[in-house]
């Protein structure tokens, strides 16, 4: 921990979101404040908006109107620098896991990994990404192709991927779908404790109530997109 | 990682579209490289062999015959001319040399041609074995023949009459090898050179008397002599002074064998143009290939541009793609058509007239290939520009 860390510092901060599409409003956030190093979860019903959230603070999406922060960098300031700018913070700020796994198929464990440090314009760093897979239990299947790789073994590498830039916010899409309780337990297990050791923000998307019941930070958003209210308080 | 092993694991992934398309980058060039390859080395044999000749003088008739019956010994000629015609083209000041020649009868289809040691120094002719002609009856020959007729300094041998194998024998007037000549790669190697005075022995026969001796002197003839020109003024006035003649024709080596070029050059451009075909299908080989691989990697895109890839490296990516393969199949064409050229020079070697050799280069190659490459970059550049155009927001899955 730096000294700057020490400092109560925003993880997340969005006050008076909204997000357009067609004319009509698919995503209105009246405030979502998210301490530095804390976790929470966004859930909804589908088509609440959850992924256009997650887009937005991805710098995937610019909205129509309010003031979004990630890791106390306003993106509509590096919006503002050009789409080149927008490009490098996500690939270095944020790191996402996507509903699916989305590998590349072609490329094995350990270059699926070594890829996204290579897009963020990053140093490869091998034996740290080598570490990092040892930590999600994938030793030893570094030159496996992500088609012999179990589904939960996907997963972990799409997790790993995420985390290997040393993200300062992770974004995760509904990483319990399609998975049994056990198995959902795990991952959400696997996603917490390593954003805690990376000293990420983890914001969740779901619309699970087995994943809402672990997180202390809530953003619930309602169906038929209005604006979002805090369940809890941080 | 790197730019480069992406490229490589894309494009082993799909080990059939790469190969069909290297293959037909790589027949393209092939095609247009053994053309350029025999083209030049036709072309280069035919004025190697027209060194020193500036006209060809001859018997009236078609000049592109005389100049391949006295150039190139390929065809008959078109028939002779009085001795008395050397004499002239001697005595003429812009005529700096004529060597007469004599043809007519040939040794298992090797031509036997009459003429003057000259002959040997206007090829370059060296001698191997043996020495030159200085006697009637006396053959020097190439190393064609020597090679494939077995003889030797010191061997006797009958020609027989006529160009072609298989006429009849001149059974009593046998020659004596004196000399072999050393392989120049040339016309040289494949005649069977005497005086002229052979060829006239061989077809007079014994005169009964002195007056019979003056008259079959006087009757004399030479096929045609090879001319070379004493000044440049000669080439403007000595061909159109000879044709003006009854019986004499001129002809121009370099004139004819272009002319000869411009009428084959029909075949070798439909060749070349075949080249080109398969080059330009070879070009949307690599756009189809590039294109499928778009809506197949549509979704890995979208997470290259997740991952930070910025649009201009989504292009790079795909432009490389299609150039590697295009660099490739050129790099497997060129090795193909160079092949293709030594192997048939090989095969050549043992039978008939031409010599070919896959250790020549053109600079024309180096155009071709940048032309292929260009193609290929030009093909690979809409689906590289539809791939930089891969919207960020379908990255991640719609709600």
């Amino acid at each position: 921990m730096t000294g700057v860390q020490a400092v109560a510092r925003s993880g997340v901060s969005i006050d008076g979101l909204r997000v357009m599409r067609g004319g009509r409003s698919v995503l209105e956030v009246t405030a979502l404040h998210v301490p530095a190093g804390a976790q929470g979860a966004v859930v909804g019903p589908s088509g609440c908006g959850k992924t256009t959230l997650l887009a937005v603070l991805a710098g995937l999406l610019v909205p129509e109107a309010g003031r979004v922060r990630v890791a106390d960098t306003d993106l509509a300031e590096v919006a503002a620098r050009g789409n080149a700018a927008l490009d490098r913070f996500r690939a270095r700020t944020v790191g996402l896991v996507p509903q699916q796994p989305m590998l590349f198929g072609v490329l094995d464990v350990l270059d699926n990994l070594l890829a996204a440090r290579h897009f963020a314009g990053l140093p490869p760093e091998r034996d740290a990404a080598l570490a990092l897979l040892d930590r999600l239990g994938l030793a030893g299947l570094e030159r496996r192709r992500p088609r012999e790789l179990s589904r939960g073994q996907q997963q972990r590498v799409a997790l790993a991927r995420a985390l290997v830039n040393r993200p300062a916010l992770i974004l995760a899409d509904e990483p319990t779908a399609n998975l049994d309780d056990a198995n959902a337990a795990q991952a959400l297990d696997v996603l917490s404790a390593r954003a805690a050791e990376a000293g990420a923000t983890l914001l969740v998307a779901t619309h699970d109530a087995r994943v809402c019941a672990r997180f202390e930070t809530v953003l619930a958003l309602p169906a038929r997109a209005a604006a979002g209210v805090p369940t809890r308080a941080p | 990682m790197s730019t480069a092993r992406l490229l490589w694991a894309y494009l082993g992934a799909r080990p059939l579209t790469t190969l069909l398309t290297v293959l037909l980058v790589a027949l393209g060039v092939a095609t247009t490289t053994i053309v350029t390859l025999v083209t030049n080395q036709a072309e280069e044999r035919l004025v190697r062999d027209a060194a020193g000749i500036d006209l060809v003088v001859g018997a009236k008739g078609s000049p592109l015959q005389l100049v391949l019956a006295g150039v190139y010994h390929l065809d008959v000629p078109p028939g002779n001319v009085p001795l008395a015609a050397l004499a002239d083209l001697r005595g003429n000041r812009l005529v700096a040399q004529a060597i007469p020649l004599s043809l007519g009868d040939s040794f298992r289809g090797f031509r036997i041609v009459g003429t003057e040691p000259a002959f040997l120094d206007l090829h370059g002719a060296r001698l191997a074995l043996g020495e030159r002609f200085v006697a009637p009856m006396q053959a020097v020959i190439g190393a064609r023949v020597a090679a494939e007729t077995g003889l030797a300094p010191g061997s006797r041998f009958v020609g027989s009459h006529g160009l072609a194998p298989g006429g009849p024998e001149h059974g009593d007037d046998p020659f004596t090898v004196v000399g072999v000549l050393a392989p120049t790669g040339g016309v040289i190697d494949r005649l069977v050179l005497t005086p002229l005075e052979s060829v006239w022995l061989t077809h007079e026969g014994e005169p009964a008397d002195e007056d019979e001796r003056r008259m079959l002197e006087a009757d004399r003839e030479i096929t045609l002599a090879l001319v070379r020109y004493a000044s440049p003024i000669a080439a403007a006035t000595l061909p159109r002074a000879i044709n003006a003649s009854d019986r004499l024709q001129a002809a121009s080596p370099a004139f004819e064998s272009a002319r000869l070029f411009r009428l084959a050059g029909v075949g070798l451009d439909g060749l070349r143009a075949f080249g080109v075909l398969l080059l330009a299908t070879a070009a949307l080989s690599v756009f189809v290939a590039l294109f499928q691989a778009l809506s197949d990697r549509r979704r890995e895109l979208a997470l290259m541009r997740l991952l930070g890839a910025s649009p201009t490296r989504l292009f790079a990516l795909l432009l490389g793609e299609g150039l590697v393969l295009t660099a490739i199949g050129i790099v497997f064409g060129t090795a193909i058509g160079h092949a293709a050229v030594e192997a048939a020079g090989r095969l050549l070697a043992g039978h008939g007239e031409w010599t070919l050799t896959g250790a020549d280069f053109d600079t024309i190659e180096l155009v071709y290939a940048a032309g292929a490459l260009v193609l290929g970059g030009l093909a690979a550049a809409v689906p590289a520009w539809l791939a930089a155009r891969t919207p960020l927001a379908g990255a991640l899955a719609d709600e």
